[in-house]
């Protein structure tokens, strides 16, 4: 491991690896990335891997158009040898009570504003693009054909070797337990295999954001929250989108492989790092998913686990740097959609740390708009 | 001697010995590495069959002991079980009424997922 950097990057996630390529990309040569456990350990591997235009706030919906732009070229960009399963079908977003369809139609407006191409559907709509639905109890659906998924330890890992490509140093097993500062200026890390100087340091430890930054005497208004996942057998074509419904707090798709991957939120859920499984989650995850698409009733669950969101006031991420600490920079608090926005926020940091222009205005989603009460909250998140 | 592209180590995936080899000459040292980027293990037998002998080919290229390769976590359900099982669980006794909501949701092998034997069905 080198003893001496231009940047360290902390986090093997999809965040930090796309922080840590499109540094190098730039053309800052001596980069190491640290990570504790290896690529895609933290959410990134655990994530549902969802990529969408269709939020309701603004610069969640500039942030995720600009992400799919770069997904969209990703595979070809990163020269990677593996596939990243990066597929279009769209999200089918369901809404089960008045209010969630009166906030998607809210939504929409704000989606069309911005380019996003999303369509108001009627649940008979709805069933043509997935025949296999239940439409009972259904007002509406909107539905945008950019949105996708991909898969996220490929998209990581292809991220890393391109990193490793362009002479960057990759450090799994590696964890950062200190960051030196002096007057104000950041001169390296510790670790748990040594001491790397350094003048940039980028937080982008997912989960263990908080800890991190607290390492430099930054406190982070995040906290993180389980959320719990299974994926079933691979069969046969059950649907093409991405199906989500807020009131009903799921999502689910199926992968290029069959399997079907679901999720929910549990609004009784305990702040914490626990990141065990519960088997009330299969029966309220099956119970609900077999309703919307009975088909699944006959499909097995292969697996459970679960992940963690590190979740911020707004729902946003919070990004850039921090007053008076010259050289930190963070990449936080994603709030369970890190996954698809890491393509644009690995750019705009990287741009941000090398004084290039910025790909995209990040300007509002800085720590300090907590203290100016600047906060921009989105009404759409599982 | 066989081929390591015909040699099939996990099964349920289809993973060859050659993919195997490939992914840890590309720097995976541990099982959930090999996973993530082969796919071994990950469908329904959950590595039965193939977690020690990948396991074997890690120690062997790191020439380390097996003991010694870091293993992945089971996960449950142990065996696959269909979705339809689980959400006949939710129908009667509703939430937290682990005795009272006990149906017969069948792992294939006379055991409900919870542990408890399951009589009819």
């Amino acid at each position: 491991m080198k003893t001496t950097a231009d940047a360290v990057v902390i986090g093997g996630g999809v965040v930090g690896a796309a922080i840590a390529y499109n540094l190098a990309k730039y053309g800052l040569k001596n980069i190491v990335l640290c990570e504790k456990d290896t690529f895609a350990s933290g959410s990134t591997g655990r994530c549902g891997a969802g990529v969408r235009e269709q939020w309701g706030a603004e610069g969640n919906i500039r942030m995720c158009k600009a992400a799919i732009d770069i997904f969209e070229n990703l595979q070809e960009e990163l020269e990677y040898d593996y596939d990243i399963e990066f597929v279009q079908k769209g999200y089918l977003m369901l809404a089960y009570i008045e209010k969630e369809w009166e906030q998607f139609n809210v939504n929409i407006k704000v989606q069309h504003k911005l380019g996003v191409n999303a369509v108001a559907l009627t649940p008979q709509e709805a069933r043509e693009i997935v025949p296999t639905l239940n439409t009972e109890g259904l007002y509406g659906a909107t539905f945008n054909a950019r949105d996708g998924h991909a898969n996220p330890f490929h998209t990581t890992r292809a991220y890393l070797k391109a990193f490793e490509r362009l002479g960057g140093e990759v450090c799994f097993f590696t964890e950062v337990t200190g960051i030196e500062k002096t007057n104000g200026r950041i001169q390296g890390v510790k670790t748990t295999k040594g001491d790397i100087s350094a003048p940039v340091v980028v937080n982008a430890a997912g989960p263990w954001a908080a800890p991190v930054a607290s390492m430099v005497g930054v406190d982070l208004p995040v906290y993180t929250e389980r959320h719990q996942i299974l994926v079933t057998e691979p069969v046969g074509r059950l649907f093409d989108p991405m199906l989500m419904s807020f009131s009903r707090g799921f999502y689910s798709q199926q992968t290029p492989h069959g399997s079907v991957v679901m999720g929910i939120g549990d609004p009784n859920e305990p702040k914490g790092y626990d990141i065990g499984h519960s088997w009330q989650f299969l029966r309220r995850m099956c119970d609900i998913m077999c309703s919307v698409v009975p088909a699944l009733e006959g499909v097995r669950v292969v697996r459970q686990w679960s992940g963690l969101y590190t979740i911020s006031p707004d729902a946003h991420p919070i990004l850039g740097t921090v007053p008076g600490i010259d050289g930190y920079y963070h990449a936080v608090g994603f709030s369970g959609h890190g996954f698809m926005l890491a393509p644009i926020v690995g750019k705009v940091i990287a741009e941000m740390i090398l004084d290039k222009e910025l790909s995209i205005d990040i300007s509002g989603l800085d720590l300090g708009r907590f203290e100016r009460g600047d906060l921009r909250v989105e009404p759409s998140v599982v | 001697m066989s081929d390591e592209n015909t040699i099939i180590v996990c099964r349920c995936e289809d993973v060859t010995l050659g993919e195997i080899r490939k992914a840890i000459r590309e720097g995976a040292t541990t099982l959930d590495e090999v996973k993530r980027i082969t796919r071994a293990g990950m469908g329904p037998c959950q590595g039965r069959t193939c977690r020690l002998l990948v396991a074997g080919e890690i120690a062997r290229y790191h020439r380390k002991h097996v003991s010694e390769v870091l293993q992945s976590r089971y996960r449950p359900p142990v065996k696959p079980v269909k979705m339809g099982d689980f959400a006949a669980l939710s129908e009667e006794g509703g939430n937290s009424q682990e005795e009272g909501g006990h149906r017969q949701a069948t792992g294939g092998d006379g055991q409900c997922i919870c542990g408890k034997a399951v009589t009819g069905k």
